[in-house]
């Protein structure tokens, strides 16, 4: 006669969508060696040529790529998260160690060896920073180098949002050669071209290596005032990892002084402007510079989407149910107790203001990269909406219910079982659904530290300016919110009573 | 039965019972009458333990009524409050059998309960699937009084149980009522402004007025020989519906 109390279904439901835990990433298996890169093509390729050659050196070893920024690696190198991943003297010296003023290589190797690290010997180009603009621009204005850019303060400028405001970025430029312009906004690096091309933005900044300043014939201004330093590349590797696979470390080291400006330039236009796969730009270099047959195979576009999606319903099941079995009781307890309800909903309240980049990178350090992080992150951000619905909808029954209720001689948690979260039970559901949509969607981030999901073609996608990309994980993302949104609506037919479905007229 | 001794209750600086005692005979249908604020909802809650005394006591069966326990006791007492209370999620008939069914009475003793108590109630036995939202005032009210007696309370608390009726239903229901009492022969307490109810109803009438109470008695005893003027003032303050046709005879 009676549906049966209604945490246990919902919670249920949640659960049916977890997936076991895919391959790679969360492992306990892990391979010996893991290489990270940043989210930029130079970086992903780097990453690719370090991955065959750790391979070919019989290494089991997995490629972490597309990591977000330099602290996301860096911090995941300090952890053991990573082994290996690709990064700039420039940025070791400017960003990771700016406090500490270092001057020559010696000082350099000892900071990373203090920290159990090791660098490679540059790898044979400088991607420093540059600004450019469009030549046509340039002529116009008489923009030969960035002190002539002074005359000028109405320019518009759009930097990568790390440039803007790392050591040597943005803010110490604009100091060194007294940059009077106010319009300076930060976007993401790929972005920045289109911007320039679109009339947009009139100053960008460069990677020196970028394959689209020859492509675009883009005006380099000179540093006139040498402010950017170099930016040799190097391979940042754990201390440890000689002893553990000594031969990928010898590997690696094969390619000191191997990879020249132009190479790379060239590598990088093959991905970006030509569509290549990074995996096989990276072995067609190896199989020319070092004489390597290294296979890449590429993953198919169902494998890849199936991959996404299991990687993104892990995410969202995992958090989701989580987040459903701690914050219904939480919105109980906020019902029951007025003070207390007040710091629970002010506390998830605040969590949710935290900017999700933010929290993601926050959780690094505690739990490393990969799924973990993503899904505690996740989990947060899933709360106030249950919880709120949760205590609104049990504080909104009207008291002469809750006073029949006790009369009847119900105990408190029968009367909550029987009677209040049945009441409450739209209220819920619609608050789990609202969790389970924002959840997915916010999900995409997770790609950025490495958990995989439809971010991930979405981060490449605009890495490569590949509209195609961008949509093989916007459109599943998209879809996967409509489908878990009629879920929701059919799991309203089930788990909302009857009687509160009805109207007066039927 | 049920005694309340020197009961008092104020919420925050408002005084709503001054300190009183009553004693509620067995077997017999006591009305609490007054004007609004005068205590009388607040002395049937204290009754069943949904509101706790500041003072004094109250006594079920020899038992205080105390925290620990009023959930028990109150499976003694059946509670029928304005409106019905009735919960929108269950039907009319779970309305009715949920506490049974929760202290765990076999299904065939349940379903027999249900069917003696519509019969009692004369309330239809097809529309027992019907929801709350579905059923009228009236029918919610016999639902109400059906799940107030499922386990067959030594006492039935009313609180206005007719007070948002419309007058047609209001005289059926009194009828209907008041046959029900009479049939089962329980201890009643009945809340009410209307003094022509709680004279159809009652055996004892308790007049209750700014949280004290002003007289007992029944209602010859209240016209014929009353405590105070207010007892007067308060009977006649209620308009007989000939009142207007006798051309203000008063």
């Amino acid at each position: 006669m009676t549906k049966s109390p209604n945490l246990v279904p919902i919670a249920l439901l949640a659960w049916v969508l977890a997936w076991p835990l895919p391959a790679g990433a969360t492992d306990p298996s892990a391979p010996e060696v893991r290489i990270g890169s940043k989210k930029f093509t130079e970086s992903v390729v780097l990453g690719e040529i370090a991955l065959h050659l750790t391979r070919n050196a019989k290494a089991g070893a997995v490629h972490l790529r597309e990591l977000g920024g330099t602290r996301i690696l860096w911090n995941a190198l300090l952890k053991g998260e990573i082994d290996i991943y690709p990064e700039y003297t420039g940025t070791l010296r400017q960003e990771i160690f700016s406090g500490l003023d270092i001057e020559t290589e010696e000082a350099l190797d000892r900071a990373l060896a203090d920290r159990g690290l090791r660098a490679s010997r540059p790898l044979g180009f400088n991607n420093t920073y540059a600004l450019g603009m469009l030549p046509a621009l340039a002529d116009r204005l008489g923009v030969e180098k960035i002190s002539d850019l002074v005359r000028h303060p109405g320019l518009k400028f759009g930097f990568s949002n790390e440039f803007m405001d790392r050591g040597d970025g943005w803010p110490s430029l604009r100091q060194r050669y007294g940059l009077p312009q106010a319009e300076v906004r930060g976007l993401d690096h790929d972005l920045a071209y289109r911007g320039l091309m679109g009339g947009g933005i009139d100053v960008i900044d460069l990677y020196a290596t970028d394959a689209e300043i020859a492509y675009y014939g883009l005006k380099v201004l000179t540093d006139d005032l040498r402010h950017f330093p170099a930016y040799d590349a190097v391979y940042l590797y754990r201390a440890d990892l000689a002893a553990r696979a000594p031969a990928a470390a010898a590997a690696l080291l094969r390619l000191e002084g191997r990879i020249g400006q132009a190479a790379m330039a060239a590598m990088n236009g093959e991905v970006k402007l030509k569509g290549m796969a990074e995996t096989k730009v990276a072995a067609r270099f190896l199989a020319k510079t070092l004489g390597l047959d290294v296979t890449a195979p590429v993953e198919g576009f169902f494998a890849r989407l199936w991959r996404h999606t299991v990687e993104h319903l892990t995410l969202v099941a995992i958090s989701l149910t989580a987040a459903i079995v701690l914050s219904i009781p939480l919105g109980v307890i906020a019902a029951r107790r007025r003070k207390l309800g007040q710091v629970i909903l002010g506390i998830v309240g605040i969590i949710q203001t935290i900017p999700s980049l933010a929290l993601l990178v926050f959780m690094i350090p505690l739990l490393g990269i990969g799924g973990p992080p993503a899904i505690v992150a996740l989990f947060l951000y899933s709360l106030l909406p249950i919880v709120r619905s949760t205590y609104t909808g049990l504080h909104d029954i009207p008291l002469p219910l809750r006073t029949s209720a006790q009369a009847l001689g119900l105990t408190p948690m029968a009367r909550l079982r029987l009677v209040e979260l049945p009441m409450a039970s739209r209220a819920i559901l619609s608050g789990v659904k609202t969790s389970a949509v924002i959840n997915i969607g916010t999900a995409t981030l997770g790609a950025l530290i490495g958990a995989g999901g439809y971010g991930q073609p979405i981060l490449t996608g605009i890495r490569l300016d590949d509209v195609n990309l961008i949509l093989e994980g916007a459109v599943p993302a998209a879809l996967l919110a409509i489908i878990v949104q009629g879920m929701f609506e059919l799991a309203e037919r089930l788990f909302v009573p009857k009687g509160l479905r009805l109207t007066a007229d039927n | 039965m049920l005694e309340l001794i020197d009961v008092a209750k104020s919420f925050g600086p408002t005084r709503a019972l001054a300190p009183l005692s009553l004693d509620i005979q067995s077997r017999r249908t006591t009305v609490l009458i007054g004007p609004s604020g005068c205590g009388k909802s607040t002395l049937i809650g204290l009754m069943n333990g949904l509101i706790r005394p500041d003072q004094g006591s109250v006594l079920f069966d020899s038992t205080a009524v105390t925290a620990a326990n009023s959930a028990l006791i109150r499976r003694r007492m059946g509670y029928v409050i304005q409106d019905g209370g009735l919960f929108p999620h269950l039907d009319a008939g779970a309305n009715v059998t949920l506490m049974a069914r929760h202290i765990g009475w076999p299904k065939a003793k349940v379903e027999a309960r249900l069917e003696e108590l519509a019969d009692l109630t004369r309330f239809p036995k097809d529309a027992l699937a019907r929801y709350p939202v579905q059923l009228s005032g009236g029918q919610c009210q016999r639902v109400s009084l059906m799940r107030g007696l499922m386990l067959d309370p030594e006492i039935l608390l009313l609180d206005e149980p007719l007070g948002a009726l419309d007058p047609m239903i209001r005289a059926e229901l009194q009828t209907d009522l008041k046959a029900v009492f009479e049939a089962l022969n329980k201890t009643v307490v009945l809340v009410t402004h209307d003094i022509g109810e709680a004279g159809f109803f009652a055996d004892v009438i308790v007049l209750m007025r700014e949280g004290a109470i002003v007289q007992t008695g029944t209602l010859r005893d209240l016209v014929d020989s009353p405590a105070d003027p207010f007892v007067t003032r308060f009977i006649n303050a209620q308009r007989a519906p000939f009142d207007a046709l006798r051309g203000g005879a008063q």
